[in-house]
């Protein structure tokens, strides 16, 4: 493998609200190569959108705090000024889809308005030069050209997102960061939007942050997956190892929930809830709920007191098949 | 008498506790003031029928019509055309003063559970609310006894701790047993769940989904399972109905359908679908393009043809008819039409 393009290194973000600090993003690392995709998936409330707001540095103003770093081409993005990351970074290199992003889109501009902004600002091109490269971009995603003057109460779903999708792309960003990028579409859509990613990923030579709850989805397009649980990342590793042989007893629960469609399969669930991220357990955040540790005395005693270490397992996809969990060590 | 006059429609069965025939339901919607008032046809001469203790899974796409036709069957909505019968009463016309006893048998659950229950009342309210309204079990004490019954049933341990508790202080899994509870509490016979199950994670969609099972199959509950996850369907339905555009493309048994589906949208619909596989991001999908048609102004002949790679020059003249393609599969689709 090269030289990663993007590194996140022990970051933490907590959030300070009236009840206390929630721990939403606690000591989270991995990395991405150019040209690969990571989906990064777990339940809502695991602090997966946190991370795509911390690596866009988008975030909301009750964010107390936010420590590690992010390197992305070798250089730390998390601590240089605003005006240099935007001037720099973002939608340039970093792009983002956001979380119902087709209803982000501005009413009362035309979409051919709200895509150009970014041109003019950030490559001062002349707004007739602009508006070809937007038609340009529309047709990329498979939209007609003619779109620009269109406004998006016009457009379905499927097309606001595809909207989205390309102005996400107008600056030949690097990374992509597509956070739920076809939640509220219906399934037909869904699937001609997953085309559409995959088809642009070869063009334009991208580079995903697949952020989804759902894994049958995520496996349509993730080299690799990191699963999340209560702020933490429990298990990372090549696609062909976590869907193969998930090993820790979170992923494991997850992937048990999933309903296939073809093969026969009886489908499990982890009861008990998520804990809460003001003060989530001691130890691994999991435990609460691990059958592991309901079931081995052996583990009590370690698990709900300390936290596990990353234990490398065999792999046989590209990646390391990293897992935080007790049950390895 | 009612067995004739359904005869047009063979996969409807006149043993079946909810029957509905050639169901029609148009919202009206009027542009201006002085503008000529045009429908919005959401059910479109559907007919479908639900036996004792059978699980029927209506699928679509949003804007396919299947809430409101899971409506209809509720008798939430006025028809506009066909009839409603219900364990053998007609009750297509019948005024709402005349309805108590089909409220207290047909029950509905709904996806959102956050504004599904009023968050101003406590748990023990929302459960006895229906038993108030019937007029079932008596006195205080009784109904106490039948929320404390309930709230055992939707595994919700120990009652006691839930009974004071605010819906604001309960998960999202936890609120969606208590408008389970709801339903379940005046032991209904006909339920319809419209999308139970969406707005949840992953694993508490599968607890949810154990819980109807186990509740159905307990209290032999016939339920239509509103939904767009065909694949959430496997686990929770013995027939399963497709709805496109405001028409039934195909009814049959779950597995027969989805093993092999005979309409090209349930084929669509399946292969759109993705089952946890790494080996998934190497390929395309072959899926349809385009999208649902307006049903102010549904496309002649079959809605799906703009969308349909085997559209052939009937299926833009003419509306297919529903026709047996094997043992108990129906599809609408010119394909399956020998002429």
């Amino acid at each position: 493998m090269g030289m990663a393009l993007l590194e996140v290194d022990n970051i933490h973000l907590y959030y300070s609200t009236s009840k206390g600090i929630v721990k939403a993003v606690d000591g989270v690392s991995f990395e991405l190569e150019e040209g690969e995709t990571l989906a990064l998936v777990g339940e809502s409330g695991c602090g997966k959108s946190t991370i795509a707001k911390a690596l866009i540095r988008l975030w909301e103003r009750n964010v107390s705090s936010v420590t590690g770093e992010i390197r992305f081409e070798g250089r730390d993005v998390l601590h240089i000024s605003d005006e240099e990351f935007r001037m720099q970074y973002r939608w340039k290199k970093i792009a983002w889809v956001p979380q119902a992003s087709m209803n982000s889109l501005n009413p009362v501009l035309t979409i051919g308005e709200q895509m150009i902004e970014p041109l003019v600002i950030h490559h001062d091109v002349d707004k007739d030069k602009a508006l070809m490269q937007a038609m340009d971009m529309l047709e990329a995603v498979g939209l007609p050209r003619d779109i620009v003057r269109r406004y998006p109460h016009q457009l379905s779903g499927g097309m606001k997102q595809r909207v989205a999708i390309a102005m996400a792309l107008i600056l030949m960003p690097k990374l992509v960061i597509l956070d739920e990028p076809t939640s509220a579409l219906d399934v037909i859509t869904q699937a001609n939007i997953m085309n559409l990613l995959k088809r642009l990923r070869r063009e334009f030579k991208l580079t995903y942050i697949f952020i989804t709850h759902d894994l049958a989805l995520a496996s349509e397009l993730a080299d690799s997956v990191a699963v999340m649980y209560a702020g933490k990342l429990v298990e990372w590793g090549s696609s062909d190892d976590i869907y193969v042989s998930p090993k820790h007893p979170y992923t494991v629960g997850l992937m048990g929930s999933v309903p296939t469609l073809r093969g026969e399969k009886k489908l499990t669930f982890m009861p008990g809830e998520v804990p809460s991220l003001i003060n989530p357990p001691t130890g691994c955040r999991f435990y609460p709920r691990c059958p592991y540790f309901a079931s081995r005395g052996e583990l009590k005693g370690l698990c709900d007191r300390d936290e596990p270490p990353y234990i490398d397992v065999e792999h046989k996809g590209a990646r390391r098949h990293l897992v935080s969990c007790w049950l390895y060590k | 008498m009612y067995a004739s006059s359904i005869a047009d429609s063979p996969w409807l069965s006149p043993n079946h506790l909810v029957i509905g025939h050639r169901l029609k339901m148009w919202y009206s919607v009027q542009a201006g003031l002085f503008s000529k008032t045009r429908y919005v046809r959401a059910v479109d001469d559907v007919s479908i029928s639900i036996g004792k203790g059978e699980t029927v899974a209506m699928i679509g796409e949003s804007g396919s019509g299947k809430s409101s036709l899971g409506r209809t069957l509720l008798r939430l909505y006025k028809l506009n055309g066909g009839s409603l019968m219900f364990d053998g009463k007609d009750i297509t016309k019948a005024k709402e003063s005349e309805l108590a006893w089909f409220r207290r048998r047909a029950q509905m659950i709904f996806q959102d559970p956050f504004s599904a229950i009023n968050p101003f009342h406590n748990i023990k309210f929302i459960l006895e609310e229906p038993l108030i309204i019937h007029g079932v079990g008596g006195g205080a004490a009784e109904r106490e006894e039948m929320v404390i019954r309930t709230l055992n049933e939707i595994k919700m341990n120990p009652p006691e701790d839930y009974l004071y508790k605010y819906p604001h202080m309960l998960s999202g899994g936890q609120r969606q047993r208590v408008a389970i509870g709801r339903a379940i509490i005046l032991r209904p016979d006909f339920i319809v769940a419209d999308e139970p199950v969406s707005m949840l994670d992953a694993s508490v969609r599968v607890e949810i989904l154990t819980l109807l099972k186990e509740v159905q199959q307990k209290m032999n509950i016939a339920f239509l399972y509103i939904t767009h996850d065909i694949s959430t369907a496997k686990y929770f339905s013995d027939r399963i109905a497709i709805l496109y555009a405001g028409k039934l493309a195909e009814v049959g048994p779950y597995r027969d359908v989805v093993k092999d589906p005979a309409h090209p949208y349930t084929q669509a619909l399946i292969e759109a679908i993705p089952d946890p596989d790494p080996s998934n991001r190497f390929h395309d999908k072959k899926v349809v393009g385009g999208e649902p048609p307006s049903l102010i102004n549904p496309p002649r002949g079959c809605r799906f043809h703009p969308r349909c790679p085997f559209a052939m020059d009937i299926c833009r003249r003419e509306e297919p008819p529903m026709v047996e393609v094997k043992n108990g599969i129906y599809a609408a689709c010119w394909l399956h039409i020998k002429k």
